[in-house]
C-alpha cells in the first residue's frame, strides 16, 4: 500500500473539488431521501384513507388552519440568502487562503504529461476513450448526453412528484437518472481521477504509479471472434450486433415497461416511448460495452471503412 | 444717520434722493459698507446657528432628507406593505415575489444550489475582473502574468485562488442544483423550458471553466485542452479524423478543431481564442441565458415547491390545488 501515492492523489489542488464532491453528494443523496420517505410514507396514509386525504394539507410538515399560507420575503427568505452569502464567502477564502491553485511549468508541447488529464468534470468522457472512439465518447455521447437531458421534461409524462420528493411514486424516472448521474458520470470521472494513471493504466488507490509499467492486453474484434475476415462480413455482422441489440433490447424495455408500469406506457405517445427506449437502450450500451472490453477484451463490435464502434 | 441705520436697507433710494454734496455722498458709501458688514455679521452671530440648529436637529433623522427619499422610495417602519415594498421597489430584490409559500422557504427542499452556483458567478465575475488587469493573453505574457501575479502583486496569489476554487465550486452547484431539480420533479409541466434552459446553463458553465483552464498557459492547462480538443478531431462530419470527415474533404487545416483552436495546435491564438470565449463570448451568452432562467421561475410559477403531495388516483385527473385539498 503506498499511502504517499494516494495522498499525493487526493491532494492534488485539481482533485480537491471532487474529494469534496464524494461526501456531499452522499450528504445531499441522503437528505433527498429523508424527505422521499417521508412524503412516501404520507402518501401510503392518505391513500389508505380518503376521509383523511380530503382535508389534510399533503405535507410533511405541520400546519394548523389559523396559520398564515404565505411569508414575507423580506426578511425570511432574504436572511436565509444573505447567510448563504456570507457562509459561501467565508468557505471560499478559507479555501483560497489553505489551497494555492495549481501551476505547473510552462506550457510545452515537446514535454507530454503522462497521464495527461482533462479537467475533473470532462474525466467520465475522457475515460470512455478507453472503450469507445473519440468520435463516440467526445462527439455523439456528449450530444446525447445534452439532448438527453434536454428531452427528459417531454419524455416523463408522469404527473406525479412534481414538486416534492418521493421515490414511490417515480421509481423509473429517478432509477434512470441516479444510474446516469452517479454511475455513469460521477463514477467514471472517480475512475479518470483516481484509477488511471500513466499510460491511463489501471492503477489500484494506493498502488504506485509506476511509469514504465507494460501491460500487454491482447484486444480483439468481435468478428474475428467468429471468424469473420472479409471486411464487408464484418460489417454486415456488426450491423447485425449492433441493430440486434436495438430491436431486442427495444422489444425488453417494451415488454417490461408495458406489464411493470402500465399507466406510464398508457400515457406516451409512440414518439415519447421509441425517444425513451433508444435513449434507454443506448444509456445500458455504455456499461455493457465497458464490460465487453474489461472481462473479454473485445475493441470492437461492428467494424467499417470509415467508423468502428 | 438715523436714515442710514434703517434696517430695509433703503440706502440706496435715500441717498440719491436726499445726497447734500459730494462729500456726503462718500460718508453714505462708507456708512451703507460698514452698516451693510454690521447686519452680515450679526447674521452670521445670531441667524445661522439657529439655522444650522434646526438643519442639524433636521439631520437627526436621516430618512426624511431629500437624499435619501430620493433613493428609498417607501418607508420603513415594519408594516407588510412596507416588506412587500421593500423587495417589489428595489431592482435586485424584485426577482423575488413579495411574499412565497411558508414551506419555501424550507432550504432542505431546495439545497439553495440555484442561488448560490449564481453567487458564484457574481464572484467569479468580480475575481476574473481584477484578473483581468494583470493578464495578457499572448504566449509571451500570459505565464509570466500568472507568475507576477503570484509573486508580486498585492492579494494576487488568494484572487487567483478564488477564482479557481469558485470555477470548481460552480460546477459542483450547478450539479447538485440539477439532481435536486430532478428529484423533486421540478421540470414537470409548466417548467419543461426552463429545464432546458438550465441544461444550456450547465454547458456553458462547463464551457467557461474549460476555457478558462488554458488561460494560465501552463503543462496542466495546455495538455487539458490539448486532450479535450483532439477529441474534435474525431467528429463526424466535420473532423478530419471523424467518420465521413476525410470523404467530405476535411484536413487538419479546415475542420472544425482549427476552427476552435484558430489553427492546427493549441498555440498563441488557441491562448487568444479561448481567452474572448472565456471573458466575453460565453459569459455574455450565459448572462442572457440567466435572466431568461430567473424570469421563467416566476413566469412559471414560483419554485416549484415544496407542494402537496399528490396522491396515485389523482394522476390523471386535473389538479385541484392545494387550496382544495384543505391547506
Amino acid at each position: 500500500m503506498d499511502w504517499r501515492q494516494l495522498w499525493e492523489i487526493c491532494s492534488a489542488p485539481d482533485n480537491v473539488p471532487i474529494v469534496g464532491l464524494i461526501p456531499l453528494l452522499a450528504f445531499y443523496i441522503y437528505l433527498a431521501w429523508k424527505q422521499a420517505h417521508a412524503n412516501d410514507i404520507l402518501i401510503e396514509q392518505l391513500e389508505a384513507d380518503p376521509a383523511m386525504a380530503k382535508t389534510h394539507h399533503r405535507k410533511t410538515w405541520p400546519f394548523k388552519p389559523g396559520w398564515a399560507k404565505e411569508v414575507h420575503v423580506w426578511p425570511f427568505l432574504l436572511r436565509i440568502e444573505f447567510l448563504a452569502a456570507i457562509i459561501v464567502t467565508i468557505i471560499l477564502m478559507v479555501w483560497s487562503i489553505t489551497l494555492n491553485a495549481p501551476l505547473e511549468e510552462p506550457a510545452n508541447p515537446n514535454l507530454t504529461m503522462n497521464p495527461a488529464k482533462a479537467p475533473w468534470y470532462f474525466l467520465g468522457l475522457q475515460e470512455m476513450l478507453v472503450y469507445f472512439d473519440p468520435w463516440i465518447a467526445g462527439v455523439v455521447m456528449p450530444t446525447m448526453i445534452i439532448i438527453g437531458l434536454m428531452v427528459i421534461p417531454y419524455i416523463d409524462t408522469n404527473p406525479l412528484g412534481s414538486g416534492y420528493y418521493t421515490w414511490k411514486q417515480r421509481r423509473f424516472s429517478i432509477g434512470t437518472f441516479l444510474f446516469g448521474f452517479i454511475i455513469l458520470w460521477v463514477a467514471m470521472i472517480i475512475i479518470g481521477t483516481f484509477i488511471r494513471g500513466p499510460g491511463w493504466q489501471w492503477f489500484w488507490p494506493g498502488q504506485t504509479w509506476d511509469h514504465n509499467r507494460l501491460i500487454y492486453e491482447v484486444n480483439r474484434d468481435l468478428p474475428d471472434i467468429f471468424g469473420i475476415a472479409s471486411n464487408l462480413g464484418k460489417g454486415i455482422f456488426g450491423a447485425i450486433i449492433v441493430g440486434g441489440y436495438y430491436l431486442l433490447g427495444g422489444g425488453l424495455v417494451y415488454s417490461l415497461f408495458r406489464r411493470r408500469m402500465g399507466k406510464d406506457f398508457q400515457r406516451m405517445s409512440l414518439l415519447q416511448f421509441s425517444i425513451m427506449q433508444f435513449l434507454l437502450l443506448t444509456m445500458v450500451a455504455l456499461p455493457l460495452k465497458m464490460a465487453l472490453r474489461l472481462l473479454w477484451h473485445i475493441k470492437y463490435v461492428w467494424i467499417t471503412p470509415w467508423f468502428n464502434i | 444717520m438715523a436714515d442710514a441705520n434703517n434696517p430695509n436697507g433703503g440706502n440706496g433710494g435715500s441717498g440719491a434722493t436726499s445726497g447734500n454734496g459730494k462729500n456726503g455722498a462718500k460718508v453714505g458709501l462708507l456708512e451703507k459698507v460698514t452698516t451693510a458688514v454690521k447686519a452680515d455679521i450679526q447674521a452670521v452671530k445670531t441667524d445661522i446657528p439657529t439655522k444650522a440648529k434646526e438643519q442639524i436637529e433636521g439631520l437627526k433623522d436621516p430618512t426624511k432628507t431629500q437624499v435619501y427619499t430620493s433613493i428609498f422610495r417607501h418607508k420603513h417602519d415594519d408594516t407588510p406593505r412596507n416588506r412587500a415594498l421593500g423587495v417589489l421597489s428595489n431592482v435586485f430584490l424584485h426577482l423575488h415575489p413579495a411574499k412565497i409559500n411558508r414551506d419555501a422557504v424550507r432550504y432542505s427542499y431546495t439545497w439553495g444550489m440555484g442561488g448560490i452556483t449564481f453567487y458564484l458567478f457574481i464572484i467569479l465575475t468580480y475575481t476574473g475582473v481584477l484578473l483581468m488587469f494583470y493578464y495578457h493573453p499572448s504566449k509571451v505574457q500570459a505565464f509570466r502574468d500568472v507568475l507576477y501575479l503570484e509573486h508580486d502583486v498585492p492579494f494576487g496569489k488568494i484572487l487567483r485562488n478564488m477564482h479557481r476554487w469558485a470555477a470548481h465550486l460552480m460546477v459542483i452547484g450547478v450539479w447538485l442544483h440539477m439532481f435536486r431539480v430532478f428529484l423533486t420533479g421540478s421540470y414537470k409541466k409548466p417548467r419543461e423550458f426552463n429545464w432546458n434552459i438550465g441544461v444550456l446553463l450547465l454547458v456553458f458553465t462547463l464551457l467557461l471553466s474549460f476555457t478558462g483552464y488554458l488561460l494560465p498557459d501552463d503543462q496542466l492547462g495546455f495538455w487539458a485542452v490539448t486532450v479535450g480538443t483532439n477529441m474534435a478531431r474525431a467528429t463526424p462530419l466535420l473532423g478530419h479524423e471523424g467518420p465521413f470527415g476525410a470523404q467530405l474533404g476535411m484536413t487538419p487545416y479546415n475542420d472544425v478543431r482549427f476552427g476552435l483552436l484558430g489553427g492546427s495546435i493549441v498555440d498563441a491564438n488557441a491562448l487568444l481564442r479561448s481567452y474572448i470565449w472565456h471573458c466575453i463570448g460565453i459569459p455574455i451568452v450565459a448572462s442572457v441565458l440567466m435572466i431568461v432562467h430567473f424570469w421563467r421561475v416566476r413566469k412559471d410559477g414560483g419554485i416549484s415547491g415544496p407542494a402537496p403531495v399528490m396522491l396515485t388516483e389523482e394522476a390523471d385527473k386535473p389538479r385541484r390545488g392545494p387550496k382544495a385539498a384543505g391547506e
